[in-house]
């Protein structure tokens, strides 16, 4: 009890402390407990603590150009699925910091990112359970108009074990960024705009390895290139990283390399957009020994779009590779005017999106086994192979029928190779394909019903590429086969919802896993708080409920969050 | 369970205390984001010229969409009425912010569209999830924060912002 009145009396404090004109505190609150029972046919266990709690908030304080920050974190345990890099309770980040339009430092801890991320991106998501911030110096100048310069100095988050558990490597960057056109008076109102930038980052790791002598400094370098004009964009960087033998590529003394390029049209009414990637090698860690989202430096962007929709997004996601791929993205959305035949009273939007991802191309080395060079194949930017790991077609068509009533029409066919991916059992690749219908409808009084129907037909490609049902006999199928999802959301008012969720493993080839998963969710929002209790069966991935999208693992039983941003 | 139950109770309390703090006096803190176009601003300035919606948002999620493009119909109307201007803040990281300009144009959107590619603003704005709204008046003060859409929220904003014209 005496707990219960030190906390309380804390909260008034913070309360009375934040009326006084001493700056600006703000900060949010994340609270998540989870009371899971043991459900075999859908392979959830209880934990052996039976209740779990992952929590954590953040205070940021700031007044005139002097800021300081911390965060306090318990996973006690952490919740179901979420990464063991997790536990225990404590201070999991601090900084303080000074700014004015000159220099920025930051001494403690802080997140960065080099251009797109390829040499250099410290990131956190709290929700995935991802975060490899650095903690140690950052300093930002601003010489000249136009001119950013960034270096960055420290030990990396590894883990959280009752506080920052640090990776033994050090990592060293630093970043150039200049705007032309603000650089030079003269080009300020060109319709042409060039940015241009460059960045170094060095890891340094002592040698541990019994077998091998390793590389003890091992560095990543890029340049980069943004241009504009009028509706265009291109955009490109490419990187380049030294000999890095790592559990990820096996060891090898290859050198790496990582080029992304993005070319854009948009006016009103219509974006385009076309991205190419092509990764060799290119996983940077803190750490070479770790893997998974562990001790990573650097970034390699996935390509391809981050689905909503329950089955599409749970069931067959894909993750970039970090020692390979050849990747291209393109996608376009189109608003057909209001007024117009097909556009109606409010016009009709159309989005159209495909990806996909291949094996580079890589020529052996004969000698490998025997020279002393460690490097076991050569290859170039987008020499791509005709394996392929990820093909996804996608449209969507929204519409806007009345004051309250709308639709949204969806088409997903995706191709995953399980073989590099591996979200299942099952080898090869498996071809999905998804059918959604969304429907919204107001009500006079305020309130608000929405409905998601949701079909997904999956088939297992065998190595004759024939399609064959995963619920044909003797096809030795080892995945769920075909799932639909409908869900139902009822809005009561601007406080109060409730949603109505059953996701049905209805073309499962083995009849007794035919499994319904009822979920059900009730919510109460006011301003800045949440309050979410959610009960019933839930399938891994990113969840959408209530207005609010996060990732959340498989499970069986009691949910509740409570958020609050102050 | 007891124990449970208080450590809810306290819980709640502590909630609650910071619901009544919740977006008093508080200023927009400094965070340099860059537009869509490349062109760097510092978040401090966003409300020099009037009163100012920031809703956090991204492309990949749906309840922001519909929040965005419920508020695209009337916004002309409220730029007239309240000389307001709406800041959609998109929290796509690396691998989805390409798809930021083509998701605006494509819906004609007329908003400023910033990018916190690493969350930067979203952390100091203390945003857990998208999307989370909040009403700047024109001294740099956020007098409404949400962290919700409900279709009939963008209601509740309007009255917001009628509140915030008469004073």
């Amino acid at each position: 009890m005496k707990r219960i009145v030190a906390i309380i009396a804390a909260a008034a404090g913070f309360t009375a402390y934040g009326q006084l004109e001493r700056g600006n505190f703000t900060g949010n609150i994340e609270s998540t407990f989870q009371y899971l029972n043991e459900d075999s046919l859908i392979g959830a266990t209880q934990p052996a603590s039976k209740g779990l709690l992952n929590s954590y908030m953040n205070v940021y304080y700031t007044h005139g150009n002097f800021r300081g920050g911390l965060r306090f974190e318990s996973y006690l345990p952490r919740i179901q699925g979420y990464p063991t890099e997790f536990e225990g309770t404590g201070l999991g980040m601090r900084y303080v910091g000074y700014g004015n339009k000159f220099i920025d430092v930051t001494a403690g801890n802080f997140y960065e990112q080099f251009g797109s991320g390829l040499t250099l991106r410290a990131y956190e998501d709290r929700a995935l359970g991802y975060d490899n911030m650095l903690d140690g110096l950052r300093v930002k100048l601003t010489p000249y108009r136009g001119i950013v310069l960034k270096g960055v100095y420290g030990l990396q988050r590894l883990a959280f074990r009752g506080g920052i558990s640090h990776g033994s490597g050090i990592v060293r960057g630093g970043d150039a960024e200049i705007n032309i056109n603000q650089l030079f008076k003269g080009l300020q109102e060109k319709e042409l705009n060039v940015v241009v930038g460059g960045s170094f980052v060095s890891k340094f790791q002592e040698d541990n390895d019994d077998l091998l002598v390793v590389p003890q400094n091992v560095a990543t370098y890029g340049g980069r290139i943004g241009l504009r004009y009028k509706g265009f964009t291109l955009d490109g960087e490419y990187a380049v990283k030294g000999q890095d033998p790592s559990q990820d590529n096996g060891y090898i003394y290859n050198t790496g390399f990582a080029t992304v390029i993005n070319a854009g049209y948009s006016r009103k009414g219509l974006g385009i957009l076309f991205s190419a990637k092509s990764v060799d090698n290119m996983s940077y860690r803190s750490d070479r020994t770790k893997v998974m989202q562990v001790g990573l430096i650097n970034y390699l962007p996935a390509m391809n779009r981050t689905h909503t929709y329950n089955l599409v997004s749970s069931l067959y996601p894909y993750a970039t590779q970090p020692t390979g791929e050849v990747a291209f993205q393109g996608e376009v959305v189109y608003t057909i005017p209001k007024g117009t035949k097909l556009g109606g009273k409010y016009g009709t939007t159309i989005n159209l999106n495909a990806s996909t991802a291949y094996r580079p191309k890589r020529t052996p080395n004969p000698t490998y086994s025997t020279d002393s060079t460690g490097i076991l194949y050569s290859t170039k930017p987008f020499a791509m192979s005709d394996s392929l790991y990820w093909l996804d077609i996608n449209a969507s068509i929204s519409k806007k029928f009345t004051r309250n009533f709308n639709a949204i029409l969806s088409y997903y066919h995706i191709v995953l190779n399980n073989n590099i991916a591996a979200v299942t059992k099952q080898p090869g690749n498996i071809a999905s394909n998804t059918i959604v219908l969304e429907l919204g409808y107001k009500f006079k009084n305020r309130s608000s019903l929405r409905t998601e129907m949701q079909v997904m037909f999956v088939n297992r490609i065998d190595s004759l590429d024939n399609r064959v049902k995963f619920n044909t006999p003797g096809s030795r199928a080892t995945d769920n086969g075909d799932w639909a999802t409908l869900m139902i959301e009822y809005t009561i008012n601007s406080n109060w919802m409730v949603s109505v969720m059953d996701q049905y493993n209805f073309g499962n080839y083995d009849k007794a896993k035919r499994a319904h998963h009822p979920y059900i969710t009730v919510g109460y929002i006011t301003g800045a708080t949440r309050v979410m209790a959610s009960y019933g069966r839930q399938r891994a991935g990113m969840f959408c409920v209530g207005g609010v999208c996060r990732f959340v693992p498989a499970s069986n039983g009691l949910t509740l969050t409570v958020t609050h941003s102050f | 369970m007891k124990k449970l139950a208080l450590a809810l109770a306290a819980f709640g309390l502590f909630a609650v205390s910071f619901a009544q703090d919740s977006g008093k006096d508080k200023q927009i803190p400094g965070v340099q984001l860059k537009d869509m176009s490349g062109k760097t601003i510092n978040t401090a300035e966003l409300a020099a010229n009037g009163p100012v919606i920031i809703s956090f948002w991204a492309t990949w999620c749906s309840p922001c969409k519909r929040e965005l493009n419920t508020i695209h119909e009337v916004y002309t109307d409220w730029q007239e009425e309240f000389g307001v201007t709406l800041v959609a803040v998109s929290i796509d990281d690396e691998k989805t912010k390409n798809s930021v300009p083509v998701y605006v144009n494509g819906r004609a959107w007329e908003y400023v569209v910033l990018m916190d590619t690493n969350s930067d603003f979203r952390r100091a704005m203390g945003v857990n999830n998208v999307p989370h709204t909040f009403l700047v008046n024109k001294d740099g003060v956020i007098v409404y924060s949400h962290n919700n859409y409900a279709p009939g929220d963008e209601e509740l904003l309007y009255q917001e912002l009628v509140n915030l014209s008469k004073k």
